[in-house]
């Protein structure tokens, strides 16, 4: 956004697709941009995902033992025995998406607008498009296509580095 | 009395901020913007975003459920 010499910079690797793992790289993208960061994304792996047209994002709580869903006034952790049911996903999904909604947290199709919007530069991972199989026109615009060295490059300049 | 009035109560980080650079940017230089909001954690959010904006925290106080910052364009 704010183009100022002098200007601090942020550059985010987003590696992960899943809904929940969606927000931290576009809520923090979203914010330094507009505290004035210059910021670049560099989406690789499952991270290039969330730059799909159309986004269809789940979570799981398979594998993630952490993770409990507040109901009835207590918390739910589900054993990955009844996580692998077929369905739980989706349920689990469904379950996430109405917290976003009840507690006023953007969509990530929001987020993302507001990503693209606020001039973040999006690198896209092209070996990862090559290695399942996308091509550029899945992807929304606006995205330049690039490397490693096209992030490294961007890294070298930047003040703060994350791996999301 | 503020020049303008932004009403985010009920929304969550980080939109209350988001909202707020995007009118701050519409408005002239040292008006000022009153953010109405629900968000505890907006508290620090905003003072974190004046003093790294440069923008300047006029007010910033809290009646019942809701919270008021007085924010001028200064950036």
């Amino acid at each position: 956004m704010s183009s100022e010499q002098n200007a601090k910079s942020m550059s985010i690797i987003v590696t992960k697709g899943a809904l929940d793992q969606a927000y931290p790289p576009f809520i923090l993208a979203t914010t330094a941009a507009a505290m004035g960061l210059d910021v670049t994304l560099f989406f690789t792996f499952y991270g290039l995902n969330l730059l799909k047209k159309d986004l269809n994002l789940k979570v799981t709580t398979l594998g993630n033992a952490a993770m409990e869903m507040p109901m009835m006034g207590g918390h739910m952790a589900m054993p990955n025995i009844l996580a692998a049911i077929p369905g739980a996903g989706a349920l689990t999904t469904s379950m996430m998406k109405n917290l976003i909604k009840k507690n006023g947290v953007a969509s990530i199709e929001e987020l993302r607008e507001m990503t693209v919007e606020a001039d973040v530069k999006i690198i896209a991972c092209q070996m990862t498009l090559d290695l399942f199989d996308y091509k550029p026109e899945d992807l929304i615009e606006g995205p330049v296509l690039g490397g490693a060295a096209t992030y490294i490059e961007v890294a070298t300049k930047s003040d703060i580095n994350l791996f999301i | 009395m503020a020049d303008q009035v932004l009403d985010v109560k009920g929304m969550n980080c980080p939109l209350p901020i988001l909202k707020a650079k995007k009118t701050l940017k519409s408005m002239e230089a040292n008006a000022t913007l009153e953010v109405l909001a629900t968000d505890p954690g907006a508290v620090a959010d905003f003072e974190a975003f004046c003093r790294t904006t440069g923008n300047t925290m006029v007010e910033s106080k809290k009646e019942g459920d809701v919270f008021s910052f007085v924010i001028q364009h200064t950036a």
